[in-house]
Parts: structure tokens; C-alpha cells; sequence
């Protein structure tokens, strides 16, 4: 059986006036159910890398197979379908909608894909929510939720649609410790319980240790 | 496309102020823009107005576009024939009644025959030089100029008979004369007759107000020795645009001189033309600030829904879901604007319709400010606004769909 990622010779170079590599030639696989850090000094291009894997940017070079289709010949829509089914994300800042409340926020993507009955989007994003420890804040907007609960609302959100793979950038870069902690829990408890993948950039090295596997990037190459 | 206009109405009705500002920025461009162009188009209309309502629309009068030749020019194969003594022809219009049946078969207005001859109009050692204007009341009555502005007495009065007279008022205060005085009218062929005054009208029209007398037909062709003659025939059509095609068409059938208002005021209308631009300009570029508004304060808003646009890519929406959500939310505004507008607009051009003024130092005159009442410039405006609004909604939307979500995702940090 394939990996869920297979990355070969991903390269990414800024076409500016000096051009700047942010990503060289990484070849990797992750199968499913990985519990993955990506780690690196700042500007190391660990982010970069996972904006590549999640079909946020095009690489310059090499290819990309997610699920075992090849990236490269995807136009923008199917990159687009393939980011909405196959892809939840999880950013350093929530990027919640500001307009709009938790439930919501998690129903939107639900809605693009158009797989559910409205009620059943409803239901399943109430019950994402509960299960992250956030039943009595379905009808709050962002601004009224705490850090923790924002970032929360942000993982309910990257599962709407029930995806294999999860992408995480610095998830808990913003929170304090406690929150912190509550977060990394729910990630791992996604790859134990619910048979996730997830791939996590941190530069948290204490993190990164109680993960499966670490990727150690070095100016843009697996060091 | 629900999910889009959900997304749209959420993103409008959550920013309460905002939309509040710049609905009411478009309804501000909307509103201004229609009561200007209803204060333009209305002062135009008025002058032409004015223009039309003072004068006859077709003018016969019993002239010739060219000298009448003469019969030793027709006798004789000559290069010039100089010395003549011309042949003095009757004057007035031959055979009035075959003109007028004929005008009465296919004329799509109204019109009025009537004697005009020069004389003078005495009272107490006074003269003042007057157009002597024989009419026919009944016909008279849907052609003058002055029937609706009498100060004293009423055009009726003409048409109860007798040796009645109307003038100006102007005309009155120069002879001394008032209401009710008879002055004696003198014609250049030295007959004179008495008249009594029966009415003095004021038409704001200096040389009719001091220089026309009118009376009953029969008089003025007793008055000037030419009975049963008239010189003149006026003619106030339903369509006044129509006047040069029927002036042209009464000149073939009776042979006199038809002269259109068009024909008779060109310079003026010149003058329109060029007041026509103006008045264009002036409006297209109101409108063209507003519209500028519009877009700014829209394309604002979608500039600093960037970060929306790259959430809403990382989550999986194709950039034509973007391009139309924020048309549509452009579209939005500038729908509400534009009702507004048109609201605002019409109050504007409703208040202004109040405004009243005195003209003229004898402050006798008031004035409205001349308001042209058109769904054109609500529909003109309204269609303007609702197009800067979609491209100030949709350009910024594209630029912002097309970048790459990272360098958003990126700068947030």
C-alpha cells in the first residue's frame, strides 16, 4: 500500500531578483496514521514545506503525490477539491472567520463539499465541537472565545470534512502552556482514536519528542 | 451559490458600520448625482420651455421667401430692367378661408388667423407706437401668449364685442391709462377709432407688454381699410418638435412664408447645443466622483478582507468563489446604495422644487427653481453606482483571489 505523502526532490525557489531556495530537493514519505513533527530554526523552511504538502503553494520542482494521485497536473479547482476533501489545516493563528460563530465556522467547508443533509452538518459540527471541549460555546463568535478555545475551534474546523490528513503549523506557537498542552492532546489523540494523519511543524523540541517521527529541516533541506 | 450568498450576507451584516458608511457613501453619489441632473434638465427645459410658449410654433405670414417678380421681367428677355415702377399687389393672404379649411383638415395643434398692422395708440396727448393685432377670440384663445396673464380684466372680455382693447400693462402706464380708459388707436393708413380698455396683461415679455394691442379681427380690418384680409397665422402644434416639418409642408400648399420657432431662434438653440454639453459634463462628472467614491469605499473593504480570501482558499475554495463572493457583496452595497440614493435623490430634487425667489426689481414675478421630474436619471444613476460598486467589488476580489494564500497566511504572523 502507498504512503499518504510521497514527496520526491520537492523544490521550491522565489523567483525575485536573487532567487531564494526555500525548499531543496526533500524527498519523503508519510503513511497513514503518522504522528509527524517537522522541526528547524526559523526560516529553515519547515513551513514552506508544509504549504507545499498542503497544496497551499506549487513546488518549482520534483512531485507530490497525496493518496497516491499526483499533484502536478491538478488545476487550481482540483487543488482547490482535493484541499477541501483530503486536507484540514491548523495554523499558528486561528484564521477563524471573525463573522461568523463556531459552528459555523466549522460548517463552512462542510458546506462547499455539499456531502451532508444542512441538519446533519449542523449535528456533526456540535458534536466536533463537544468532543473538543467546546459544547457550551457553539453560538460565540471568535472575538468572545480565549486563545485555547479559538485554536480549538480551528482543529474542529480542519476535521469538517472528515479529512485522512491533518496539517499543522505551529498550532500551539500562540498559547500559553496550558493551552498548549490541551491542544498537542487533541492532535495526538486524532492519530490514537481517530486514525489521523497529522503533520505538525513546531520548533517546541519537547514536542516534537513525544511525536512518532521527526523531520529535522536545515535551510531547506532534511538535515 | 447559497453558501456564497450566505457567506456574502454574513460578511455585510457583521459589519454593521462599515456597510452603514459605505452604503451611505454610494447613496451620497446616487442622491447628488439625481438632483443635479433633475436641477440641469430642468433649467434647459424650462428655457426651451420659455422659448416655446412666448412665440407661435409655426409663424405664416403673407411674405414671400423671395421678391415677387415683376410682370415686365416676364415679359421681357432682359439682363436688368431698371426704373420700374413695381405693381402694388394686394396685401395679406389670398383667399384666407381656403387656408384655413385647408389648415383645419390635417393640422395636429391648433391655430389662429389674424390682422397685424402698424399704428399708434394715443390717450391724452400721449403716443406710443403699437402692433395693432386684429384676432378671432374663440380661435385665439389655444395660440396666445397672453390669455393666461391678465393683471386686470380677462381676454374674455374680447369676445363679448364692441370696441374693446387689450394692452400691456407697460403699454398702459406709458399712455397713462388704466383699466376702463378708451385710448384712440391711429393706423399708418390715417383712419382712427376709439377702444376701451377691457384688460391689461403682464407676460414678462417686455415688447409685447408695451408694444402689441390687441382687437377684435373686424376692427383692426376696418382700422386699416383692408377688409376681410388677414396677414398672419400662428400656430401652436401638441408636438412642438414637429413645427419645421409642418412649417414646411403649409409653404408648399399656400406659398407664404412658414417659419418654424427652430427656424426663427437658430442662434439661441446654438446656444443650447453648447449649454446641452455643459450641462452633459457636468453631470457625467458628478457621476464620475461618485462612482470614484464607491470604489474606494468598497474596494477598501475587500483589501481588508485579504486575510478572509487566503482562510477561505486554505480551506478549499476555488478562486471563482472568491471573485464572486466579493461582486456580489460590491453588488450589495450598491443595490442598497442605490435605493437609498434614489430616495435621497428624490427628497434632494423635492426640496429644491420648494425653493422660491423673487425676479426682477418690481418683485411682482416669483419663481420656482425649474425641476425636471425623469425616471432616466434614477435609472442613469442608479446603474452607475451599481457598476462601480461590482467593479470596486470584483478587481480588488481578483487580485486578492489570484495571490498566492501563503504570503497572507505569512504576513498575518
Amino acid at each position: 500500500m502507498s504512503a499518504l505523502i510521497e514527496a520526491e526532490k520537492l523544490t521550491r525557489v522565489l523567483p525575485e531578483t536573487v532567487p531564494v531556495t526555500l525548499v531543496k530537493d526533500i524527498t519523503l514519505a508519510i503513511d497513514e496514521r503518522e504522528f509527524v513533527a517537522v522541526t528547524g530554526p526559523s526560516g529553515s523552511g519547515k513551513s514552506s514545506l508544509l504549504y507545499l504538502l498542503g497544496l497551499l503553494d506549487r513546488p518549482t520542482a520534483g512531485t507530490l503525490r497525496i493518496g497516491g494521485r499526483d499533484t502536478e497536473p491538478m488545476n487550481e479547482r482540483e487543488r482547490a477539491r482535493t484541499r477541501l476533501s483530503m486536507l484540514g489545516f491548523v495554523f499558528q493563528f486561528h484564521f477563524l472567520l471573525p463573522e461568523f460563530t463556531a459552528r459555523e465556522n466549522v460548517e463552512i467547508p462542510m458546506r462547499k463539499l455539499g456531502r451532508l443533509a444542512r441538519p446533519e452538518m449542523r449535528e456533526r459540527a456540535g458534536e466536533l465541537l463537544s468532543s473538543l471541549g467546546l459544547g457550551e460555546h457553539l453560538d460565540k463568535r471568535p472575538d468572545q472565545l480565549s486563545g485555547g478555545q479559538r485554536q480549538r475551534v480551528a482543529v474542529a474546523r480542519s476535521l469538517a470534512n472528515d479529512p485522512p490528513l491533518i496539517l499543522a503549523d505551529e498550532p500551539t506557537g500562540s498559547l500559553d502552556s496550558k493551552s498548549s498542552e490541551q491542544v498537542f492532546a487533541i492532535l495526538e489523540n486524532l492519530v490514537r482514536e481517530r486514525g489521523k494523519t497529522v503533520v505538525a511543524v513546531t520548533h517546541d523540541l519537547d514536542m516534537a519528542a513525544r511525536m512518532d517521527r521527526r523531520i529535522h529541516i536545515v535551510d531547506g533541506k532534511i538535515g | 451559490m447559497p453558501l456564497i450568498f450566505d457567506i456574502a450576507i454574513t460578511h455585510i451584516a457583521g459589519r454593521g458600520r462599515q456597510t452603514l458608511v459605505a452604503v451611505i457613501g454610494v447613496a451620497v453619489g446616487v442622491g447628488f448625482s439625481i438632483a443635479m441632473a433633475a436641477l440641469m434638465q430642468g433649467g434647459q427645459d424650462d428655457f426651451v420651455r420659455q422659448l416655446v410658449d412666448t412665440m407661435p410654433h409655426v409663424d405664416i405670414t403673407d411674405e414671400q421667401r423671395t421678391a415677387r417678380r415683376q410682370p415686365a421681367e416676364d415679359a421681357f428677355a432682359t439682363v436688368a430692367i431698371s426704373g420700374l415702377r413695381p405693381r402694388d399687389d394686394r396685401r395679406g393672404i389670398i383667399n384666407p378661408t381656403a387656408a384655413t379649411s385647408w389648415l383645419e383638415s390635417w393640422l395636429p395643434g391648433r391655430f389662429a388667423a389674424s390682422l397685424k398692422a402698424q399704428g399708434v395708440i394715443r390717450y391724452s396727448s400721449r403716443e406710443v407706437g403699437a402692433a395693432i393685432i386684429g384676432i378671432e377670440p374663440e380661435r385665439e384663445s389655444g395660440v396666445s401668449p397672453i390669455v393666461g396673464d391678465f393683471v386686470e380684466g380677462s381676454f374674455s372680455a374680447l369676445a363679448a364685442g364692441g370696441n374693446n382693447v387689450l394692452i400691456g400693462d407697460t403699454m398702459a402706464s406709458r399712455l397713462g391709462a388704466g383699466f376702463g380708459d378708451t385710448i384712440t388707436a391711429v393706423s399708418s393708413e390715417g383712419l382712427t377709432r376709439n377702444f376701451k380698455i377691457a384688460g391689461l396683461f403682464h407676460t414678462g415679455t417686455t415688447a409685447r407688454d408695451e408694444g402689441e394691442a390687441y382687437v377684435l379681427l373686424k376692427n383692426a380690418q376696418i382700422l386699416s381699410a383692408r377688409p376681410n384680409a388677414i396677414n398672419e397665422i400662428r400656430i401652436k402644434l401638441d408636438d412642438p418638435n414637429r413645427a419645421p416639418a409642418v412649417a414646411h409642408r403649409a409653404e408648399a400648399e399656400l406659398g407664404y412664408k412658414a417659419v418654424a420657432w427652430q427656424e426663427a431662434n437658430e442662434s439661441i438653440l446654438e446656444a443650447l447645443v453648447v449649454r446641452n454639453v455643459i450641462m452633459y459634463t457636468v453631470v457625467g462628472a458628478i457621476m464620475l466622483v461618485a462612482g470614484f467614491g464607491i470604489y474606494n469605499i468598497i474596494s477598501t473593504i475587500t483589501h481588508e478582507k485579504a486575510r478572509d480570501i487566503a482562510i477561505m482558499k486554505s480551506l478549499g475554495f476555488p478562486e471563482s468563489d472568491m471573485r464572486r463572493l466579493f461582486l456580489l457583496e460590491g453588488v450589495a452595497i450598491g443595490a442598497a446604495g442605490s435605493v437609498l440614493g434614489a430616495l435621497l435623490g428624490f427628497s434632494m430634487t423635492y426640496a429644491l422644487s420648494l425653493v422660491r425667489f423673487e425676479i426682477a426689481a418690481t418683485g411682482q414675478e416669483m419663481t420656482r427653481l425649474p425641476i425636471a421630474w425623469s425616471l432616466m436619471h434614477y435609472v442613469i444613476a442608479s446603474a452607475f453606482a451599481l457598476g462601480s460598486a461590482a467593479v470596486a467589488g470584483y478587481l480588488p476580489a481578483r487580485r486578492a483571489a489570484r495571490l498566492n494564500p501563503v504570503e497572507i497566511i505569512r504576513g498575518a504572523s
